[in-house]
């Protein structure tokens, strides 16, 4: 047997919206036959791993604490992929952004004002943007691949954390655990409602999303990453600079994924770690592809990946599985969700071998 | 259907309602063909006729929905193109079946049976290419060989297995006139032999010129098949074409108004290793006139655009003038600012994104030179879709574009269609420099002829039309004045009545430009 | 020994993983597919490895293992790409996010266990040559086998047939099928053979390198090994020396370490990973040769009319 594909004279607009669904569904059914594996009643590990967390307004912020990151670093890394700009280094960008951000209130403590937010989040956006610039001028420039680059400079940005909060910005007063003081309460982002925990970092994900949709959807800044995407030599034809989109994607993401550490940072974490991330640069790139790379869809995505997070933490407690099943789930809803946008462009075929050549091959394959 | 009968007795390759299916499209729709052994046998057709198709079945790369084939009167089935060679079924292609970056012997290598050591093949490819009079060296890379030495690789390539069969697909399109006659020499010789030559063409001298029979396909169908010397011309045309197609001529075009477009000492380093270099080239166009350049393919045709257009700016501001004003140095929508308009010669993915609609890419060619009109929001740069589509749809009106649906994505269009569209976004504008490379590659004649017609109709208005094309057919057609592009450099231009086909294929050739004057007397 | 010798044998110890999985991934990337997975091949490799020999005692058995799973984990990805036509940078993506998880899955059980160190096969005589004895002569199965592996996949790739046809479905996925070369199934061969060069890799780390298991052992690893195969520009010989090449950098690090000369550790832990960075520049700044030697088909899908 083998599987053929038949392009199809269209695209198909049934599936380009039911694809992420088709995906979700078959995630589901791989992760009810792992936990089968794993001697776990699926229902219930499936029920604790995917609805619990949504049951409590506690764990509803949590969620939104989550999807905050996720959200921010896919919308800029849509406009990267839709440009053919692989940044898979957000991961390095959100620390290099969490780092510039934390200056004024670990180094800069006594200075105390309500400036010191706003310009947070700015040096929190240029760290961002700035780290995401090397791979940027690399490629745009030294024509270097910005795959390899931005991922390499993720494993220098965590040494350099470490680095930080293990040595010159060690917490004088902090029995030489590895973290910075703790931020004043002017450099902290405030909640965004009373009743938890979500800071405004979901807020700033949100108008982001909005605003990149806004732009790919009615302006000829969206039409011009959409051509290079497609066709750089088109996008030539166009007058448009595939080094200066380069430049222009590159930044964006770099500097949402700075603006998502920084919140992190400011408004849950409240200090430097040598860990601040539990992947979310990474994961990012599995919300953009589950959002379609629109920014909208990139939203919902982002809450369900959110989710996965949570339901690892909570299928720890309730089942005694490992954690590490919510990076198994990851993985295994991008590859379903890759495998389901062939059905966009092509029809699939199952064709069951038939064996009556006249004419056989010679062996020359 | 029983005259099929009959010819089918005696015949080498046998084709009895072959039909292939794409989707819902019949591509070859129960076609029937008789090769006897030893014949010449054209297979005529226009672009999208199904010729490529047909072939694709005989040598095992596409498999047919239904219908017969027979070898020698015994049914066949080819599963692959290992299963034709075996026959005794040679294949040259039209292009897509060499590789850049091996060397002339491993691509032979490929195609024979394994076990065969590389130095054996190289000296065998040497022997067989003298013997024909296709010269050929077996350690050069295909990546540093002319257009013409590739065609020589794939014909050794299939008379190494010594068929019975050749199909040559198109072979003529991508070679000088001279070239032509060497080819036809080889097939005289291998006729000679008792071989069989399936001969795939849309130039109806040519075949009329070597081919002993001829099945005319048209929309998939089979609409005749004939001795092509008993016929005439336009008979055969009205075969392939099923009407008569429009005649297009450039009386009327004249060098009448100032130079609109000038090429001064324009040179330019080749930007890949693959690429052309241009040489001091010199041109003028004035408004009224067609100015077309010949060549053969790879000689800096696609250079020469990229430098004429500024989608590649050169570093010399005078190389390039429009209107009378230095433009070398300014990209390409400064140069339509100044009321230039541009068409390349690849429709997928350069002049279009195949994946966008027809209005998006209307946007591609004008979001600058019709900034007025097309945006809106200041500087945020907003898309007037109304305008926009409202545009598209004049242009689709008035190019006759054939399409399903208000605003299908380019890729969705024929080629013809497709270029139509192309062409007419920058007819549009009504611009008074339009450059052209290659305007009716792989396009139907109704098409073609209605796109030249244009070309020619704009020079008339006065402006100033620059052709590139390989099609000497066409240039016939449109052309005021033509010039020769070769290896990067261009000849003078000559008054296109003053120019035969065998003058222009020696400067195809390379003919020096000192040695041009007499050469061309003595013609 | 002395200490040049001990110094040798360490960077011998860290280039034998990156010279494995790059070669792997350069007959993979001559087809014209380009596999980013090759960390998580890696990473499901050096699990597998761990996992198999803790369970049966035979690091030997732990190298099968480790190979034939970072073989059946390529898999995956060849059937999105080649029979789904996926993307192939996200797909090598996903392979890479779903091998850290997987394997960080199946080797928590296992990990702050030591495991068995893979033996040395000594060659008699030959091993007493002076200085270069020791180096050679005197290592594990694994070491050999990139020995073996590097004129293999140099024979392979330029004397053989089969050798000559993968590099022209690499060069031109279209005309190989016109001549009736089977792409797809080349394609998925070559992939099948990066995975299983990645998960011998693998094996190496979690066997010979460090003999236990800790999550996200291959720290980048594979990473560097597709650097290597740009930096070698899809030569193999230039793998081997820009496999040795990077073991001699991440080792002078560590022995900079142990010295204490004054550099915070961190800064010398990032030294692999930028100067990968700086030999990328290096080698892509020269536009011309890096498009002469990159397969012209890499990283196309190919879906055959039919």
């Amino acid at each position: 047997m083998r599987i053929e594909l038949e392009k199809r004279p269209k695209v198909s607009v049934l599936f380009s919206i039911f694809s992420p669904f088709i995906a979700l569904a078959l995630t589901l059914i791989a992760g009810a036959i792992m936990f089968f594996l794993l001697g776990k009643d699926p229902g219930y590990a499936l029920y604790s791993f995917f609805i619990e967390p949504l049951t409590e307004v506690w764990s509803l912020h949590e969620l939104a604490i989550k999807a905050g990151p996720l959200i921010l670093i896919a919308v800029g890394l849509s406009v990267c992929y839709r440009s053919n700009n692989w940044n898979i280094g957000a991961e390095g960008q959100f620390i290099m952004g969490a780092i510039a951000g934390s200056i004024l209130p670990v180094v800069f403590y006594e200075w105390q004002s309500p400036l010191v937010l706003p310009l947070m989040l700015l040096l929190g956006m240029l760290g961002g943007a700035l780290f995401a610039g090397i791979p940027a001028f690399l490629k745009a420039h030294l024509n270097t691949n910005e795959i390899l680059t931005s991922l390499m400079l993720v494993y220098v940005a965590q040494l350099f954390l470490d680095w930080l909060v293990r040595g010159p910005w060690r917490n004088p007063g902090g029995l030489n655990f590895p973290e910075t003081r703790t931020f004043a309460a002017d450099a902290i982002l405030p909640e965004m409602v009373a009743s938890g925990r979500a800071h405004w970092g979901f807020a700033f994900a949100i108008i982001a999303a909005v605003l990149i949709w806004l732009m790919m959807r009615f302006t000829l800044k969206g039409f011009e990453i959409t051509v290079l995407g497609q066709s750089e030599r088109a996008g030539r034809f166009a007058g448009f600079s595939s080094r200066k989109m380069i430049w222009f994607s590159m930044l964006l993401s770099g500097a949402l994924a700075g603006l998502a550490g920084i919140s992190e940072v400011s408004g849950a974490i409240q200090q430097l770690r040598p860990v601040i991330s539990p992947g979310y640069g990474f994961t990012a790139i599995i919300v953009a592809f589950l959002g379609r790379l629109n920014p909208l869809g990139i939203v919902a995505s982002g809450l369900v990946l959110a989710l996965t997070y949570l339901g690892g933490e909570a299928a720890q407690l309730s089942l005694g599985v490992s954690d590490k099943v919510t990076r198994v789930f990851q993985g295994l809803l991008l590859f379903f969700v890759l495998s389901c946008d062939t059905l966009i462009h092509y029809k699939i075929r199952m064709v069951w071998a038939d064996l009556t050549d006249t004419v056989k091959d010679g062996g020359a394959n | 259907m029983a005259v099929h009968e009959q010819a089918v007795d005696g015949s080498l390759l046998a084709v009895d309602k072959l039909t292939k299916v794409f989707g819902t499209f019949a591509a070859c729709d129960h076609i029937d063909l008789a090769i006897k052994p030893g014949e010449i046998h054209a297979l005529l057709g226009e672009n999208g006729a199904g010729k490529s198709t047909l072939v694709k079945m005989l040598f095992g790369v596409l498999a047919p929905t239904s219908g017969r084939i027979l070898w020698q009167g015994e049914p066949v089935r080819i599963s692959s193109p290992n299963a034709a060679r075996k026959l005794g079924i040679g294949m040259v292609f039209q292009h897509f079946s060499l590789f850049e970056a091996l060397t002339v012997a491993e691509n032979i290598a490929l195609s024979m049976a394994p076990g065969i050591s590389l130095a054996k093949i190289s000296e065998e490819a040497a022997t067989l290419s003298r013997s024909y009079g296709l010269p050929l060296d077996p350690k050069a890379h295909v990546a540093d060989l002319s257009v013409g030495e590739r065609q020589r690789i794939e014909i050794v390539r299939a008379l190494l297995q010594n068929p019975r069969l050749i199909i040559l697909d198109e072979p003529t399109s991508v070679l000088t006139p001279q070239e032509a006659d060497r080819l036809f020499d080889t097939l005289a010789k291998l006729k000679a032999e008792g071989r069989s030559v399936l001969y795939i063409s849309h130039r109806l001298e040519e075949v009329q010129r070597i081919c002993d029979r001829a099945t005319v396909l048209r929309h998939g169908k089979v609409t005749g098949a004939c001795d092509p010397r008993q016929e005439t011309p336009s008979s055969l045309a009205r075969m392939m074409v099923g009407s008569d197609v429009a005649h297009v001529s450039a009386e009327g075009t004249s060098a009448r108004g100032d130079v609109l477009l000038e090429a001064r000492h324009l040179s330019a380093a080749a930007r890949t290793p693959f690429a052309v270099s241009l040489k001091d080239v010199c041109l003028k166009v004035h408004g009224g006139e067609v100015l077309a350049i010949a060549g053969v393919a790879g000689n800096g045709q696609s250079e020469l655009f990229d430098a004429l257009s500024g989608e590649y700016p050169v570093a010399d501001a005078n190389a390039v003038q429009l209107r009378q004003k230095p433009v070398g140095t300014l990209g390409i929508n400064a140069r339509r600012l100044m009321g230039s308009g541009f068409v390349p010669e690849e429709r997928h993915g350069h002049a279009a994104v195949s994946a966008l609609p027809l209005s998006d890419n209307l946007v591609l060619a004008r979001s600058v030179s019709d900034r007025k009109a097309f945006l809106g929001g200041g500087r945020l740069g907003i898309i007037r879709q109304d305008a926009v589509k409202r545009a598209t749809k004049r242009i689709c009106e008035v190019m006759d574009v054939r399409k399903s649906g208000e605003d299908p994505p380019a890729g969705s269009l024929s080629g013809g269609n497709l270029q139509k569209f192309i062409v007419g976004r920058e007819l549009d504008r009504q611009p008074s420099v339009l450059v052209v490379n290659q305007p009716t590659w792989g396009v139907d004649a109704g098409a073609a002829s209605r796109i030249r017609q244009a070309l020619v109709d704009l020079a008339k208005a006065g402006s100033a039309v620059l052709v590139i094309s390989q099609d000497l057919d066409e240039i016939f057609e449109v052309a005021t004045e033509i010039a020769v592009i070769n290896e990067g450099r261009l000849s003078d231009a000559y008054p296109a009545k003053d120019l035969s086909r065998e003058k222009i294929g020696l400067l195809m050739g390379g003919m020096q430009v000192g040695k041009q004057a007499e050469s061309l007397d003595a013609h | 020994m002395g200490i040049v010798e001990a110094i040798l044998l360490t960077v011998i110890t860290a280039a034998t993983p990156l010279v494995i999985a790059a070669l792997g991934e350069l007959v993979t990337e001559r087809s014209g597919v380009l596999n980013l997975g090759v960390e998580g091949m890696m990473i499901i490799g050096a699990v597998c490895a761990f996992v198999a020999t803790q369970q049966t005692g035979s690091p030997y058995i732990g190298i099968i293992a480790g190979t034939v799973s970072g073989a059946l984990f390529s898999l995956l990805f060849g059937f999105l790409t080649l029979t789904l036509v996926a993307n192939q940078v996200a797909t090598g993506l996903a392979l890479t996010i779903l091998g850290l998880g997987v394997s960080g899955m199946i080797g928590e059980p296992y990990s702050g266990q030591s495991g068995a160190k893979l033996p040395q096969i000594v060659f008699p005589f030959l091993s007493d040559i002076p200085y270069l004895g020791p180096l050679l002569f005197k290592q594990d199965l694994i070491f050999y086998l990139s020995i073996v592996l590097i004129f293999a996949v140099n024979w392979f790739l330029f004397k053989t047939r089969t050798g000559l046809m993968l590099r022209s479905v690499g060069d031109s996925h279209s005309s190989a099928h016109a001549l009736g070369i089977n792409v797809i199934r080349t394609r998925y061969l070559a992939v099948l053979f990066g995975g299983a060069c990645a998960g011998l890799a693998g094996a190496q780390f979690s066997l010979v390198y460090t003999p236990q298991w800790t999550e996200n052992m291959s720290a980048g690893r594979g990473w560097i090994a597709l650097a290597l195969v740009v930096f070698a520009s899809w030569r193999p010989w230039r793998v081997v020396i820009g496999g040795y090449l990077f073991g001699a950098v991440s080792i002078s690090q560590l022995h900079a370490q142990a010295f204490g000369i004054g550099i915070p550790s961190q800064f010398l832990s990032a030294l692999p990973y930028l100067a990968t960075v700086a030999v990328l520049i290096v080698i892509s700044h020269n536009r011309r040769t890096t498009l002469i030697n990159t397969p012209a088909s890499l990283g196309k899908s190919f879906v055959p009319d039919r």
